[in-house]
């Protein structure tokens, strides 16, 4: 594709990868499979050697991380969305958290830069994961009929606006839920990898041409990568905290 | 105007349209949550500078709050990706 003279690869260029393991047949291993092995690895790496036996009292190294972040989901998660009962969540949206910041922070990585959630496959699994997590918790602590009562007829609405209130109810629930977090989630990736590559397309160009006229997209290129980072981080935390909020709405209906 | 677009084939004028709406599109779509955003942002800065030590609970509101905005935007961006030639 030609934009304004540069030649800009195709989109599909950017986002499908050649299988390199198993080519052709249904388990393929390409790149994006690959990192999100890494990121299975790094995050059971990370637990693992902080659960191991302790040695002293004082948290160090791997402990030190894996300590922080736990702390982090508990205090600015789950303590301020779902409350003290919570706390037997914690571990999964401490395991996703992490899974979701180690498969997008590959955006940024040299040599890799591409960030998996960029393809659409395990955003939208993780999020009919979470929309199976939080019905079946709602349906637990309330009931069926209370569940279903509590969501779809929010209390305080004057009864005819029902008849507007419980379709948009029932729609935004139960359908556009799961799929506007794993929308997030993959479009914000997109759009960063895509602004990435614009910039590194127009430094590369430029540099062909003039070498000084590289400096200036050069210097975006590099600031938009900390914003990247700052981005990878905020989209891992906007999920896990989303989820967070459907399953404390499940657990406590709508005052 | 209208003799120069039709001696062009109807397939590239087509692609043409297709890359107009995507643009205006996704342009279009930017503005509502961009002004929504910015209120969001805004009044969670004012309550946090009234109440610092409310700061933590507002930050994690605010957070809700442009997730929510943002989806709009982000349909958009879906929508361009799809249109695009």
């Amino acid at each position: 594709m030609n934009v304004l003279a540069l030649d800009f690869p195709p989109v599909s260029h950017l986002f499908e990868w050649p299988d390199i393991f198993f080519n052709g047949t249904l388990y393929a291993i390409n790149k994006t499979v690959l990192i999100y092995f890494a990121a299975v690895i790094i995050t059971s790496i990370i637990f693992l050697v902080a659960g191991r036996k302790q040695t002293s009292m004082v948290p160090a190294g791997m402990q030190h991380v894996a300590e922080s972040g736990i702390n982090f989901i508990e205090e600015s998660v789950v303590m301020e969305t779902i409350g003290p009962e919570g706390k037997k969540f914690m571990p999964f949206l401490t395991t996703m958290f992490f899974f979701i910041l180690f498969s997008n922070i590959f955006e940024v990585i040299p040599g890799i830069q591409f960030p998996a959630n960029s393809r659409m496959a395990v955003p939208i699994t993780l999020a009919l994961v979470v929309w199976v997590i939080y019905n079946v918790v709602g349906i637990k602590s309330q009931g069926l009929g209370g569940y279903l009562k509590n969501s779809l007829f929010p209390p305080g609405v004057p009864k005819a606006l029902y008849l507007i209130v419980t379709p948009i109810e029932l729609v935004s629930t139960f359908v556009v839920r799961p799929f506007s977090l794993a929308i997030r989630l993959w479009a914000n990736m997109v759009a960063g990898h895509l602004l990435l590559v614009t910039f590194a397309v127009l430094s590369a160009a430029l540099w062909d041409a003039t070498y000084i006229g590289a400096a200036a997209p050069f210097a975006m290129l590099v600031m938009m990568t900390g914003f990247e980072i700052l981005v990878s981080v905020l989209q891992a935390f906007i999920f896990t905290i989303l989820t967070a909020v459907y399953i404390g709405g499940s657990l406590h209906p709508a005052h | 105007m209208l003799n120069v677009l039709a001696q062009t084939g109807a397939g590239e004028m087509l692609e043409g349209l297709k890359a107009i709406g995507a643009g205006l599109g996704y342009g279009l779509a930017a503005i509502g949550p961009g002004i929504g955003i910015g209120t969001v942002v805004g009044n969670a800065i004012s309550s946090m500078a009234r109440q610092p030590e409310s700061a933590g609970m507002v930050r994690t509101t605010m957070f809700l709050g442009i997730a929510f905005t943002e989806a709009l935007a982000l349909i958009g961006f879906v929508v361009f990706i799809l249109l695009m030639p």
